[in-house]
C-alpha cells in the first residue's frame, strides 16, 4: 500500500479526531475552538488538494484513477472500502474548500464556543466520509453522522425556535435514512453485496424476484434521498432548518449537506443501479424527472412569496436541488455533467449567499426583503458581492450557474424532454422574479437613513451570563474578502466548462447511460 | 394467503411495526411520542435485518455463528445464519441511540423553553409571539 492510499482515511478520521480536542482543551483554555478548527481545516485542505492531483493527473477509466483505501486491509467485496474518484475528489474539493472559508466568518460572527467547533469538525468528518465511501451500509453510518452534526449545530442557534427546527429535521431526517436502510436491505437480500463496486457487477444481471427486490430497493433509496435532498413535498424541514440555524452555520448546512446527499444520491443511481437499469425499469426515468421538476416550480414559486431572506434563499435550495434531480433522471451524459456541475456551482453560490446575509446582518441589521431598502449605499461591498451571486445564482452568463443549466438544458434537449426543457426556462424566470425583488430593494429602493431598522444584539439584552452563541456585533475584512472571494469565484468558473466536462468524463462514462434513451 | 402469513410473518410484522411507526410520528402532537415512533420505525428494520439472516433447509432452522452449527442433511455443509445482518443491526442501534439521545435532549431545551411538550399547543405559542 502506497502512502497515497492512506490520504482518504485520513481526511475522513482526522477530522473526527480532531472534534474532541476543541472539548478537551476547553476545560484548561477558553477560546481554542477557532484554531484548532482552522489548522485541523488547512490540513485536510492541503491533503484533498493533493489527492485531487493524484486523481486528476493520471489516465484511466474510473476505477483505474480513484485512489482506492481498503479499511482494515480487507479487500472488497467483504472489506469496506475508501474511494476517492473523479467525481468524488471533486466533492472532497468543494466541502474541505467551503469548510475551510467558512472559518473567515465564524472566528467574529459566531457562533462561538469550543462545543460548537467540535460540531463543526464532526460534521466535516462526516461529510468527507459519505462522499468517498464506497460500501452502502457505511454510507448509512456517515449519513447519520452527518445527520447527527448538522441537528447539533442548528441547535446551536439563540432562540429556542433553534431547537424546534432541529427536532424537526431530526424527526425527518431519521425516517429518511431509516427509508433508505430499507432500500440497503432489499439490496442485500437480493445480491449479497454491499459494496457498490460489487453491486454495480451484480445488478444488472439480476432476473425474476431478485429484480423485483433491487426495484423494490431502487424505490426505498430515492424516497429516502428525496427527504434528505428536500424535493418537495418532502422539503419542509429544511427552510426551518436553513431559516433558524446560527448565521455562522446556515452556509456550511445550506452549501454542503444537501449537495453531499445529492452527490450520495448520483452515486447510488449511476454507480450502484447504473443507467441500464433505471432505463429498463418502468417509470422510473419518469418519476424521477417528475419529482425534480415539481419541486423546480414548487420551490421557486414558494421562494418568490417569502419576506424573510433566509427562507428565500431556502426554497431557492429547493428549486435549485429540483433541477439536478430532474437532470438525474433524463440520464443522458450533458444532462449528468451538468447536473454534477450544478451540484458543485450551487453548493459554492449558497455558501456565498447565506455568508452575505449573515455579514449583512450583523453589519446592517437587515434580515427581510424590505429591511434590505438602500443596501447597496450604506454597505456597498457586500451589497456587490451578493448582486454578483444572485445574477449568478439566475444563470446569466459568463458563471457557474450558467454552465449548469446550458448543460442540463442541452441534456433536456437530447433527451427529447420538453418538460424538463421548459421547467428550466420557467425557473430561470422564477428564479429572476425573487433575485429581482432582492436587487431592486438594495439598489434602487432609498432606505430610512435615519437608524438601521434593528440595531444589532437588540435580541441579546439578557444581560447575565455571557451568551456565547450571540454574534459578534463587528463586520471583519475576512468576512467581506470570503464573501467578494466567492463571488469572484463563482464568476471565474463561469469559464471552465470545457475543464469540468472533461474531469467528469471519466465517471459519466462508467455511469453506463445510454445516449439512445427517449421518454 | 395464510401460508404467507405462517412462513413470513416476521416480514408481515415488520411492515405493521413501520406503519405504525410512521403513523405515530405524523399522527401524535406530543414531541416525545413522535420520537418513541421514531424507534419504532427504526426498530421494525433491525427486525427485517434479523429476518434477512435467517436461512432454514428442509425446515431445519441454521445455527448461529459462536453456538455449533446444524449441518445440511444432504450435502453436509454447514448452515450457518449470516453474521453481516446480524453487525449492521448492531452499528444501526447504536447510531439509533445516538440519534433519540440528540433528540430527546432537543426536546429537553423545548421544554425549557416553551414548557409543554405538544405540537398542537407549541404552534399556538408560536404564532402568539
Amino acid at each position: 500500500m502506497s502512502n497515497i492510499d492512506l490520504l482518504p482515511a485520513l481526511l475522513v478520521v482526522v477530522p473526527i479526531l480532531m472534534a474532541t480536542v476543541p472539548i478537551l482543551l476547553g476545560l484548561k483554555f477558553d477560546r481554542t475552538g477557532w484554531s484548532v478548527t482552522l489548522l485541523t481545516m488547512a490540513g485536510v485542505f492541503v491533503g484533498s488538494v493533493y489527492l485531487a492531483m493524484e486523481v486528476y493527473g493520471g489516465s484511466g477509466d474510473n476505477r483505474e484513477l480513484a485512489v482506492i483505501h481498503e479499511l482494515g486491509g480487507f479487500s472488497q467485496p467483504m472489506g469496506i472500502e475508501l474511494v476517492a474518484d473523479t467525481l468524488s475528489t471533486m466533492i472532497i474539493l468543494l466541502v474541505a474548500g467551503t469548510a475551510l472559508g467558512l472559518l473567515a466568518y465564524t472566528r467574529v460572527g459566531g457562533p462561538r464556543g469550543n462545543t460548537f467547533y467540535s460540531g463543526y469538525l464532526l460534521l466535516v468528518g462526516g461529510l468527507l466520509g459519505l462522499s468517498m465511501t464506497g460500501d452502502i451500509f457505511n454510507m448509512f453510518v456517515f449519513l447519520e453522522i452527518v445527520g447527527l452534526g448538522t441537528y447539533a449545530l442548528i441547535a446551536s442557534g439563540d432562540g429556542p425556535e433553534a431547537a424546534h427546527a432541529a427536532l424537526k429535521y431530526l424527526i425527518i431526517g431519521t425516517v429518511g435514512a431509516s427509508i433508505y436502510l430499507i432500500g440497503v436491505g432489499f439490496l442485500f437480500m437480493a445480491t449479497g453485496h454491499l459494496n457498490m463496486h460489487a453491486l454495480a457487477g451484480e445488478v444488472s444481471t439480476l432476473e425474476g424476484a431478485n429484480l423485483q427486490l433491487a426495484r423494490a430497493a431502487f424505490a426505498f433509496i430515492f424516497i429516502g434521498f428525496a427527504i434528505k435532498v428536500a424535493q418537495w413535498p418532502l422539503h419542509s424541514w429544511q427552510p426551518d432548518a436553513y431559516q433558524h440555524a446560527p448565521d455562522g452555520v446556515t452556509p456550511l448546512i445550506a452549501a454542503l449537506v444537501s449537495t453531499v446527499s445529492a452527490y450520495a444520491l448520483a452515486r447510488l443511481l449511476f454507480t450502484v443501479f447504473g443507467g441500464d437499469f433505471i432505463a429498463q425499469t418502468p417509470y422510473a426515468s419518469e418519476v424521477i424527472v417528475t419529482v425534480g421538476a415539481v419541486s423546480v416550480v414548487a420551490g421557486s414559486t414558494l421562494a418568490v412569496i417569502q419576506t424573510d431572506v433566509k427562507r428565500m434563499l431556502a426554497y431557492s435550495s429547493v428549486s435549485q436541488f429540483g433541477l439536478i434531480v430532474a437532470a438525474y433522471g433524463l440520464l443522458t451524459e450533458t444532462a449528468l455533467v451538468g447536473a454534477l456541475i450544478h451540484l458543485i456551482g450551487h453548493g459554492l453560490m449558497k455558501a456565498g449567499l447565506f455568508l452575505a446575509v449573515g455579514v449583512i446582518a450583523i453589519g446592517y441589521g437587515a434580515r427581510t426583503v424590505n429591511e434590505y431598502a438602500g443596501l447597496a449605499q450604506q454597505r456597498p461591498y457586500v451589497a456587490g458581492s451578493m448582486a454578483v451571486l444572485l445574477i449568478a445564482l439566475v444563470g446569466i452568463p459568463p458563471s457557474i450557474g450558467f454552465i449548469g443549466k446550458w448543460y442540463i438544458a442541452v441534456g433536456a434537449i437530447e433527451a427529447q424532454s420538453w418538460l424538463v426543457a421548459g421547467v428550466i426556462f420557467l425557473s430561470t424566470m422564477l428564479t429572476l422574479a425573487y433575485v429581482a425583488r432582492l436587487l431592486e430593494k438594495m439598489y434602487f429602493t432609498p432606505g430610512s437613513t435615519l437608524e438601521s431598522p434593528h440595531s444589532p444584539g437588540v435580541a441579546a439584552t439578557d444581560g447575565g451570563e455571557p451568551v456565547i452563541t450571540r454574534p459578534g456585533n463587528r463586520v471583519t475584512i475576512g468576512m467581506l474578502g470570503i464573501v467578494a472571494f466567492i463571488a469572484v469565484f463563482a464568476v471565474a468558473l463561469g469559464f471552465t466548462g470545457e475543464v469540468f466536462f472533461d474531469l467528469f468524463q471519466p465517471f459519466v462514462e462508467s455511469a453506463a447511460l445510454d445516449l439512445e434513451v427517449s421518454p | 394467503m395464510i401460508e404467507l402469513l405462517t412462513t413470513r410473518y416476521a416480514y408481515v410484522l415488520m411492515f405493521v411495526l413501520l406503519g405504525i411507526g410512521l403513523y405515530m410520528v405524523i399522527a401524535s402532537e406530543n414531541l416525545v411520542k413522535k420520537l418513541i415512533g421514531v424507534n419504532l420505525f427504526q426498530t421494525a428494520i433491525f427486525l427485517f435485518f434479523v429476518a434477512v439472516a435467517y436461512v432454514e433447509v428442509d425446515g431445519e432452522p441454521g445455527g448461529s455463528p459462536i453456538v455449533p452449527a446444524t449441518s445440511d442433511p444432504a450435502s453436509s455443509d454447514l448452515v450457518l445464519a449470516s453474521p453481516l445482518p446480524h453487525v449492521i443491526v448492531l452499528t444501526a442501534i447504536v447510531v439509533g441511540i445516538a440519534l433519540t439521545a440528540v433528540g430527546l435532549a432537543l426536546i429537553v431545551r423545548i421544554h425549557a423553553e416553551y414548557g409543554t411538550l405538544r405540537e398542537d399547543t407549541l404552534r399556538e405559542v408560536r404564532a402568539d409571539e
